[in-house]
């Protein structure tokens, strides 16, 4: 396994909230795709049924977290500063997926920006774009 | 909607709907545009092992869910009963909560027109006046769906 996949691992197993919401991750070469399986606990609207938007933003926040895990070479847990998040579309009783794009990684901040859709990629639900602060960690700069 | 109506359909909303209640959420108070709740603190919903505080994310869905309370609190009666999605939401984290510590989220809904409502909400540990983070969103009203 690549340090990148062995850092990415790290992070999800060390989040327990992870595991409530049943994230996983994995890494194809340097990118990442996020899943969320759907879970009935997940459900926000039970006519529709529905994701619960606070759990499709908190699958983005955790997708932009775990994609600083990998690339900002640190074992502990980025800060979030702030975070926007723009609902496009319902989340259906389906998998959600999400891919995190890093725009800048400062000394101090990063930006990132998320998008998380189910069946059709060019059909999002929904998209996020935060600041997170990156910890301090011992030695080496993160990669730009 | 008498407040004892008004109690009811707030605690469904904040005890019933299966993310809510898998987080744990208790309905602390609820008037006509506002309303609180509460997450009491629980080792899976944690962060960071490290400090043993809730997970962002948590404090993410607790501000959804406040702002989706305070604006299903101002409907009266007579009127039609709506359904709500969330357009836009931001967060802004000023700080970590405390460790092991029970979070509470406060919003008020400060306008609705036809179609859209806007709220503002804030989530804190032990200080409504020190807040962890602090939300503004946007809403769309769907009329005529319970």
């Amino acid at each position: 396994m690549s340090e990148a996949a062995e850092r990415l691992e790290a992070f999800l197993a060390r989040v327990p909230y992870v595991r409530f919401l049943g994230m996983r991750a994995e890494l194809a070469g340097d990118e990442m795709t996020a899943t969320l399986p759907f879970a009935p606990h997940l459900v926000g609207n039970v006519m529709m049924p529905a994701l619960h938007g606070g759990v499709i933003g908190a699958f983005m926040e955790m997708t932009a977290l775990a994609q600083l895990s990998v690339i900002a070479q640190s074992p502990k847990v980025h800060k979030t500063i702030d975070i926007t998040i723009e609902y496009l579309r319902p989340g259906r009783a389906l998998t959600t997926y999400a891919r995190a794009d890093v725009r800048k990684v400062g000394r101090q901040v990063a930006n990132v920006h998320v998008e998380a859709w189910q069946d059709t990629r060019d059909k999002p639900v929904a998209a996020l774009r935060g600041h997170f602060l990156l910890k301090a960690h011992a030695g080496g700069a993160a990669r730009p | 909607m008498s407040p004892e109506a008004l109690r009811e359909t707030a605690r469904h909303m904040v005890e019933t709907v299966p993310q809510a209640s898998a987080l744990g959420f208790k309905l602390l108070s609820v008037e006509p545009g506002r309303g609180s709740i509460l997450t009491p603190w629980r080792e899976d919903l944690v962060g960071d092992p490290d400090t043993g505080v809730i997970a962002g994310g948590v404090v993410t869905a607790l501000l959804d869910h406040v702002c989706g309370l305070a604006i299903i609190s101002t409907a009266r009666d007579g009127t039609t009963p709506f359904s709500t999605a969330t357009l836009d939401l931001r967060i802004d984290y000023m700080r970590a909560a405390a460790p092991r510590a029970d979070v509470t989220a406060s919003a008020h809904c400060y306008k609705l027109t036809r179609s859209i409502a806007f709220v503002r909400a804030h989530a804190y540990d032990a200080d409504p006046e020190d807040p962890i983070a602090t939300a503004q969103a946007a809403f769309i009203l769907k009329r005529g769906a319970a």
